[in-house]
């Protein structure tokens, strides 16, 4: 780690839509730094992933070099490569993997989405101690299912500096999703920053890396284009709460460089196809901090799995992605060329490559899409629609005719009342609770937003796909394949909101950090539901360790299930879990600065 | 004379203005902060530990051995260093600093804040201020500490100090401060501070400050009531985030028995300043 830290201190020249050397992981001159260095060193490999199978798996984790931006900086790495390797195992099998750390602090391996004992589920100071420099650990389990996962490191900010990988479960039966040749996609971001040194500067100012905010000649080009009272309309309620109406993502372009399988735009992966072949596409965001747009221009996205498990297959042109999540898409090419485009939520880069039926052939890069603001519907869910009740900091007097200019893109679902006042279901738990329940916590210093009319529609794209003239997959698309789910009602229903607060960048669940938290204890296989609410204005993918999510809507119809759920603006979800596992377990948002500043809880099991 | 008297109270104008918008924009967001119970009374609000079945991190079933657990960023110290100005100013011939320090997790931290002027080389005034700082709520931080006054001709001194700092609706930037000294003088400061956006780099800033005492102090020039008023814009280009290059104009205002003092000395007890320098944070 010393290492690295010096060389972060060589020159770190400011980019904006870093976008990678053409070859990422050559080096042709090491700084001098590098030569004093006392061990041996080895270049990280970039681009596709080795492919190791097996019952028995041998990691290494180290530090390796490695150049995406012309610039040489120390990454963490699995057997030395970016991605780590692909492993794939088989359904049914018991594995062991045996994984040692080389580095001079404690590191470990989360196997993520995969059900297994929880000493086995790799998280430092919960499921075990870390793996001590220098020690070897044994994972040792049994594989209950199939289909696309990663796995990546769980300490610190080693995931965003290198350690991740494709982790595919073949089924022990023959695959119901069918293709001639397959290639799985890994998304991920990469700085040269050291991790730790962009959250300090998100926490002295939390918009250091933003370079779309709303700027004054702007407000004179909408004054000029509409009328005074518009353009004030459109800024008084951002101004007013002190909110920024860009604030899409905490890191942009300007110290990312996104990649595609360890591969910069630039260096452009690609995946060859033969005439007619019907491929299948693993998409995995193994990004730290990085939604992404996930498209191919003149191809039909046919979703058939997602984080994993098999769905009903559904066509689309386009997706979105958080971290942590997964999906397997069809294609059945018939050009020669195509380009892979997945571009950041807040539209500040992309990340790129090919498909090609020959290694020479290239198709254009669409141009990144326009940034959009956050509308009302994001920051205030149904209350959007026309409710004046409020209670968010500084919103006191707070007129409906502020909300009117909100373009409602969404059919938002009738508010449902608490139904104990509207007569009682037969089974109270039959749908999710509408009455929202802040916490005691959430009136204070860690929070800056509070929704009381959250909206619980799943069809929403999300800001930025809204009307975008394609066809964008949203929740509402995806339905489990019959059998995957359990149809078994809750006993139990618990509600967590998703909080924080941007301008002191913390974040939490019901406005207390980690380190403030207490456990959220659930009865070992007793049906829940895990109602969460988001009161932020940023999109949340939330990972919930050991156990299933069984997604469902506001109808109490459960629908797809999932590892990691995104929770959108002011959005009520709710899930259904059987914990059928004991231990303690890890949940939190996976977008790493977000976990790691405190929306984390432990799950008990017992 | 007559422009003179209109460039004043265009300027006193101007900085009333600007105090007297934030001040009620602070009591307005904090009242409605803290009425806002929206749709949950107190009652009706969840206890956040009711889930944890009596658990806690280090606590009940599975736990890890030796109590170890999980420790985030949440409990982790930050630091940073905040230069807001470091300029030379044409007019005084001197260099003017404005410099902030903190340590310190999310919620409470060791504040420094020093402000001066240096003349040929030697510090002729500084003022610093070491405080605790204590998140309050969403936006405000309470800062209680003690000041430290260095005249280099005067006399030295110390304050008790209290006050608020955060960001106010429509993104005011407000730093306000009350003092109470060994002789029983009191002051306030009031700082505010706003960006405007030109483009992504290119931004005005515009920033005024007042002063107030309780007391007399002939020693140190400075007299009872409103003292002095500073209103200034600097023009900056950031570089990068954290340095930028400004240019800047400020204009001085003493009031009351400051300006008589100022005036027996044979001083201004008003004037115009182009400033130059640079802005940076670590």
């Amino acid at each position: 780690m010393k290492l690295k830290e010096s060389l972060q201190q060589v020159s770190k020249p400011r980019r904006r839509f870093v976008q990678g050397l053409i070859a990422g992981g050559v080096i042709t001159a090491f700084p001098s730094i590098l030569h004093a260095a006392s061990f041996s060193v080895r270049e990280a490999l970039t681009g596709t992933a080795p492919e190791l199978s097996g019952k028995e798996i041998k990691l290494v984790i180290d530090e390796s070099p490695v150049n995406f931006t012309g610039v040489v900086r120390m990454a963490t790495t699995i057997n030395g490569s970016i991605p780590a390797p692909t492993l794939r195992l088989k359904e049914g099998d018991d594995v062991t993997i045996r994984v040692t750390n080389n580095l001079s602090v404690p590191s470990s391996i989360h196997w993520h989405g995969i059900i297994l004992p929880y000493q086995m589920d790799g998280v430092p100071g919960i499921s075990f101690k870390g793996i001590l420099p220098g020690e070897t650990f044994v994972y040792k389990f049994k594989l209950q299912q199939s289909g696309t996962y990663w796995y990546h490191s769980h300490s610190g900010f080693q995931e965003m500096t290198g350690m991740y990988g494709a982790l595919i479960i073949e089924p022990r039966e023959k695959d119901i999703i069918s293709a001639d040749n397959e290639y799985v996609i890994q998304l991920s971001d990469w700085t040269d920053d050291d991790p730790m040194a962009l959250f300090r500067k998100l926490k002295v100012q939390s918009d250091v890396f933003n370079f779309n905010q709303p700027t004054v000649p702007e407000f004179f080009n909408e004054v000029s284009d509409s009328s005074v009272s518009n353009a004030l309309q459109r800024r008084q309620m951002w101004h007013k709460m002190r909110m920024n109406p860009t604030d899409l993502s905490d890191l942009s372009a300007s110290t990312m460089t996104f990649l595609m399988n360890g591969s910069t735009p630039m260096a452009n992966w690609r995946g060859l196809f033969r005439a007619g072949e019907k491929l299948r596409l693993r998409f995995i965001n193994g990004s730290s901090n990085s939604f992404f747009d996930v498209r191919i221009p003149e191809l039909k996205l046919t979703v058939v799995q997602a984080d994993g498990q098999n769905v009903e297959p559904v066509t689309v042109d386009e997706f979105r992605f958080g971290p942590g999540e997964t999906y397997d898409v069809i294609v059945e090419p018939t050009d020669d060329a195509y380009t892979i485009f997945a571009q950041s939520m807040d539209r500040s880069g992309y990340a790129k490559g090919t498909l090609s039926t020959s290694s020479n052939i290239d198709a254009p890069v669409p141009a990144l899409d326009a940034v959009e603001w956050l509308t009302m519907t994001d920051m205030m869910g149904n209350m959007a629609s026309g409710n004046e009740h409020s209670s968010m900091p500084g919103m006191g007097g707070m007129q409906s005719k502020e909300m009117d200019h909100s373009k409602m893109t969404m059919d938002h679902s009738k508010m449902t009342m608490d139904h104990s006042k509207n007569g009682m279901p037969q089974n109270p738990l039959a749908i999710a609770s509408s009455s929202v329940r802040h916490a005691k916590t959430e009136y204070g210093a860690s929070v800056d937003m509070r929704v009381d009319m959250p909206r619980t529609n799943l069809d929403d794209p999300g800001i930025g796909l809204r009307n975008n003239g394609r066809r964008v997959l949203t929740i509402s698309d995806l339905h489990s394949l019959e059998g995957i789910i359990n149809q078994q009602e809750p006993e139990a229903e618990i509600e967590l909101h998703l909080t924080g607060n941007m301008e002191r960048y913390s974040w939490s669940f019901d406005g207390l950090e980690f380190g403030k938290s207490t456990p959220v204890h659930m009865k070992h296989n007793q049906r829940l539901r895990v109602i969460l609410q988001n009161d932020t204005m940023m999109t949340h993918p939330m990972h919930l360790h050991g156990m299933w999510s069984d997604l469902e809507n506001d109808k109490g119809e459960v629908q797809v299930r999932r590892h990691t759920i995104p929770v959108q603006p002011a959005q009520r979800i709710s899930f259904l879990t059987t914990p059928h596992d004991v231990g303690r377990w890890a949940w939190h948002c996976h977008l790493l600065f977000h976990m790691d500043a405190g929306m984390f809880r432990e799950v008990v099991v017992s | 004379m007559n422009q003179l008297i209109r460039a004043k109270s265009l300027n006193i104008f101007l900085l009333t203005g600007f105090s007297l918008i934030s001040l009620p924009l602070l009591a307005q967001s904090e009242m409605a902060e803290m009425q806002s119970q929206g749709i949950n009374s107190l009652e009706e609000r969840r206890d956040p530990h009711a889930y944890s079945g009596g658990t806690t991190l280090t606590e009940g079933p599975y736990v890890l051995e030796g109590n170890e657990r999980l420790t985030l960023a949440d409990e982790h110290a930050f630091y940073a260093l905040l230069g807001d100005r470091f300029e030379y100013n044409e007019q005084a011939n001197t260099v003017g600093f404005d410099l902030q320090a903190w340590y310190g997790t999310t919620f409470d931290r060791l504040v420094l804040k020093t402000e001066g002027e240096i003349r040929k080389g030697s510090l002729e005034e500084n003022q610093t201020d070491i405080l605790w700082g204590h998140a309050i709520s969403t936006y405000w931080d309470t800062q209680a500490g003690v000041r430290f006054d260095y005249y280099q001709e005067g006399e030295n001194r110390q304050w008790l100090a209290f006050g608020l700092q955060g960001l106010a609706p429509y993104w005011f930037d407000l730093d306000l401060t009350a003092y109470l000294n060994e002789s029983g003088n009191t002051a306030f400061t009031l700082n505010s501070e706003y960006e405007l956006l030109l483009t992504q780099k290119l931004i005005l800033q515009p920033s005024a400050e007042i002063t107030l005492y309780g007391k007399d102090d002939k020693q140190n020039n400075l007299g009872a009531g409103l003292s002095t008023s500073t209103l200034g814009f600097r023009m900056r280009y950031e570089l990068t985030r954290q340095f930028s290059p400004y240019v800047g104009v400020e204009w001085t205002n003493m009031f009351g028995s400051t300006a008589d003092f100022a005036k027996e000395n044979g001083q201004s007890d008003n004037n115009t300043a182009f400033v130059a320098g640079i802005k940076f944070w670590f």
